[in-house]
């Protein structure tokens, strides 16, 4: 079945079934392997993707449910405002370690961002949570997103 | 530094094919270039056959005509920092920023690159990269160094002596003149060898011992960071697999009708103990998995659960075992003692559980197998292609890739092996991806131990004899049979042997046990992740029989240790020891030295009243000899008291019907940002050679942690995880 989706602004029809999850039709269909698989259940945020800039886990997310929505990836999110913001505080912070995860947590915190300029620590739990981290970079996660915060702060 | 080209490139992934002679050789590059590798002493005794490679460098230098620098890297990147801190200690020598180095991934070849720690197997593990690589990576940069001076010196015809290196180039300060080093390697590279370097003095450092960026992070956060799940070769197939459930278990029979009919489903391919369905997308082949009925041949074990485990291993030490430590008379010791405390401790199964889910990519060719993988042992992953295909090791080429996530699983190559064992029957190239039920159903898991303490104290209080007997797997004895000798293993008795404490009369007994029907390997800080634990929680025991501080007590163990003194001091300091906690809070303290290194650490945790527990604040204090990258090594602190809070809260692989029970993230959890505490490092200036630091940090905490619920509650948990129900408070 022919689909069309949109992805960091360009569209891209694909044949797969309709209830073939997002994550596999960017990673094994598109090519596009930022986007990481780590549990296929939504437990572990390491597929999440932005649709119409809401975080979204695409291991659980049927391909034929998304629509004309835009979808963005870890690809192109340094393109959007809180993306860049927060992909610069992630190299300041030196947050990553073996980095598997790093596309998930920062389509979250990009997220989280971009709907809430100055998010406090219970913010961050709450939009953070999903997103697990086996290297353990919890702490400079958090610190992270607080700097992107403040620079946003200073521009705005 | 590039780090899209981190595969072999055509002709290099044949290290044989350079020539190599003594101690530290210099030969031309393709292109003229000047390169230099580095061999260990343990290959000295080895034939000098130049083309077999019987030198074994362990690592390679090449600098290009356009003055790239290029280091073939031996140890792998899987978040630890090797990718930036071994080149700072290339960089350093060199006089060249780091800026402008470029890393490759070592190709397999054990003879080149294996690790001298551990017996020259190409291995990246048990933190070893940096006490490996400290002198011989400088040695290397120091000598390519002198040799770009001497033939700058020479086509200027000056004195070397009155020449200097900095930032690439080669100045002659007396006349101004500079040579930029790529168009000096062709030189340089007939220059003679010198026969000894003189390395930088510390206080010269200008790499070393700054939190210099590292170099792998720019790729890792855009998506352009390339593991080997993202492996990619034209016409590549997606395959996911169900293995027996229960280990040793056998197909007996597959209905695949219903597989084969999915939209995108190409092969079912079954194996004697495994089958797989090979698709177009892992969408499909999982969808494909689901719709097929298997039926097993369970095998011996399946009955087999983690208790009937437990049991052998309690009934196992009942005996006395293999002695791997004895010092003074512990018999005579216990006898005259005041006071006697014994206690039994147990540590679970664990899985790894890395975010990068078990693949492999294979090409599976007539006469050749290439092989996309992300691994800690590159070698034996070939090794392991090369022995299912049937081809000689020169016809598997292997790529290594970044690792999302090592922690001891990736030194294990029954993922090769099994993806291999898919590729012979599909046509082209495969992708095998586990998916994360399969990843922790059929990890490797680290053992499940039970240790027997007893302690005898004096009328002080303090320890007169310590004995220590365990029971558990071997997982060198398998890894790497030669160094399991007597029915001891180094690494299995590491943080139970030669502590930091001064105890007069102490024995320490291992009685290997492999359990039966569940395979075991290592996992993040290997043997100390176990009998730090023990060790540590005993100890505090032993304060607590005697009324004493916690660190008072320790520090009155330590004379004779005062590296590891220094670090619980100012551990204690920075935590604020003694200082006055809310009810139902408390603090604990470990101490260890372990991978070469001094850690202290204080845990602070609260425990709610339905026993719920919480660390709230880590502190640790570290002293691993000298610090080549502090925000590494800060890092590797936090990352690893993060990994064993998860394994002191939450870690536990159970077997029930010989059954892995724990699945996914939901069964088998992960510490989450909102539990995570607030982790201060302190580091100990120190100029002694550098110590492990990817490891330390995981045994340190779990001792801590269940030292402060002590402190919180006054239960003391002998067995980990934590029970969470043990720790109600009474209504």
């Amino acid at each position: 079945m022919a689909l069309t989706i949109k992805v960091n602004g360009q569209n891209h029809s694909v044949d797969v079934d309709g209830d073939t999850p997002l994550l596999w039709v960017l990673r094994d269909v598109l090519g596009m392997t930022g986007t990481k698989f780590g549990c296929g259940m939504a437990l572990c945020g390491a597929c999440t993707v932005h649709i119409d800039g809401v975080a979204t886990r695409s291991c659980v997310t049927p391909v034929d449910s998304v629509g004309e929505s835009q979808i963005t990836t870890i690809e192109a999110i340094g393109a959007t405002k809180a993306g860049a913001k927060i992909q610069k505080a992630w190299l300041d912070n030196e947050v990553v370690q073996c980095g598997y995860c790093q596309s998930g947590q920062i389509m979250s915190a990009s997220a989280l961002l971009a709907s809430n300029p100055h998010p406090t620590d219970s913010d961050i739990d709450d939009a953070m949570f999903g997103n697990i981290c086996r290297c353990g970079t919890y702490v400079r996660i958090r610190e992270a997103i607080k700097k992107a915060a403040q620079s946003a702060g200073q521009e705005g | 530094m590039i780090l899209g080209h981190l595969t072999p490139r055509p002709g290099q992934s044949d290290p044989n094919t350079l020539s190599r002679r003594g101690f530290l050789q210099a030969g031309a590059a393709a292109g003229g270039g000047l390169m230099l590798s580095l061999s260990w002493p343990f290959a000295d005794g080895e034939a000098d056959a130049a083309a077999a490679g019987a030198f074994a460098p362990n690592a390679f230098i090449r600098i290009e005509g356009d003055g790239q620098i290029v280091l073939t890297m031996p140890y792998v990147e899987m978040g630890q920092g090797d990718y930036t801190a071994i080149p700072m200690l290339i960089a350093e020598e060199l006089e060249v920023g780091l800026d402008q180095v470029r890393l490759e991934h070592a190709p397999p070849n054990e003879k080149l690159y294996g690790n001298p720690l551990i017996a020259g197997v190409q291995a990246t593990g048990g933190s070893t990269a940096i006490p490996a690589a400290w002198e011989p990576m400088r040695r290397a940069g120091a000598t390519a160094r002198a040799m770009l001076m001497s033939a700058a010196a020479s086509r200027w015809n000056v004195d070397p002596e009155s020449c200097r290196a900095n930032g690439g180039e080669v100045l002659h300060a007396p006349t101004g003149r500079r040579l930029k080093y790529g168009e000096l390697a062709a030189d340089a590279a007939s220059m003679p060898v010198p026969a000894s370097v003189v390395l930088k003095r510390s206080e010269a450092f200008n790499l070393i011992g700054t939190p210099a960026k590292r170099l792998d992070s720019p790729v890792k956060v855009n998506g352009s960071a390339v593991y080997g799940i993202d492996a990619r070769p034209p016409g590549v197939k997606i395959a996911t697999l169900a293995q027996s459930p229960v280990f040793g278990g056998r197909v007996k029979n597959v209905d695949d009708t219903a597989a084969k009919a999915v939209n995108g489903v190409r092969q079912i391919v079954r194996l004697d103990d495994a089958v797989a369905v090979v698709a177009d997308h892992m969408g499909a082949a999982k969808k494909g998995l689901a719709a097929l009925t298997i039926e097993w041949d369970q095998g011996p074990h399946a009955q087999l659960t983690t208790d009937e485990i437990a049991r052998g291993l309690e009934k196992a030490t009942l005996n006395p075992g293999p002695v791997a430590q004895n010092i003074g008379n512990v018999e005579k010791a216990m006898a005259n003692a005041a006071t006697r405390v014994e206690a039994i401790y147990q540590v679970p199964f664990l899985a790894h559980a890395t975010m990068e889910p078990m693949n492999c990519t294979v090409d599976v060719r007539q006469d050749s197998c290439e092989v996309w993988v992300g691994s800690q042992v590159l070698a034996r992953a070939q090794a392991a292609a090369a022995k299912v295909t049937g081809l000689p090791l020169e016809k598997v080429v292997v790529h290594n890739h970044l690792i999302g996530g090592g922690f001891g699983r990736r030194l294990e190559v029954d993922g090769v092996a099994r993806a291999v064992e898919i590729a012979k029957h599909v046509e082209g190239p495969v992708k095998v991806v586990w998916t994360r039920e399969e990843d922790i159903q059929h990890d490797m898991y680290r053992p499940y131990f039970f240790d027997r303490m007893s302690a005898g104290l004096d009328e002080k209080g303090m320890p007169v004899a310590w004995s220590h007997r365990f029971a558990g797997s071997s997982i060198l004895a398998r890894f790497l049979p030669r160094a399991f000798k007597h029915g001891l293993d180094p690494d299995t008795t590491d943080g139970a042997i030669d502590l930091a404490y001064a105890l007069p009369n102490m024995r320490v007994e291992y009685l290997r046990v492999e359990p039966p029907g569940i395979p075991t390997a290592f996992w993040r800080s290997v043997g100390p992740s176990h009998n730090v634990f023990v060790t540590e929680s005993f100890i505090d025991e032993l304060a607590a029989a005697a009324k004493q501080d916690a660190v008072a007590y320790r520090r009155a163990l330590l004379d004779k240790s005062p590296r590891a003194k220094a670090v619980l001091e100012l551990a204690a300091e920075k935590a604020g020891w003694g200082q006055p906690l809310p009810e139902r809070a408390g603090r604990g303290v470990s101490v260890q030295f372990v991978f070469g290194t001094n850690m202290a650490q204080v845990a602070e945790v609260e425990v709610s009243k339905d026993g719920a527990v919480r660390v709230r604040r880590v502190v640790c204090a570290v002293d691993c000899g000298v610090v080549v990258n502090p925000d590494i090594v800060r890092a590797q602190v936090e990352g690893a008291v993060i990994f064993g809070i998860t394994a002191a809260l939450y870690g536990e692989i159970t077997l029930k019907d010989g059954r892995v029970e724990q699945a996914n993230f939901d069964t088998y959890q992960m510490l989450r940002i909102s539990e995570a505490p607030a982790i201060e490092v302190h580091i100990v200036q120190s100029s002694e050679p550098p110590g492990g630091m990817g490891e330390p940090g995981t045994s340190a905490i779990v001792p801590a942690v269940a030292n402060a619920i002590f402190a919180a509650t006054g239960k003391r948990l002998r067995k980990m995880p934590v029970d969470a129900s043990a720790l109600k408070q009474p209504a």
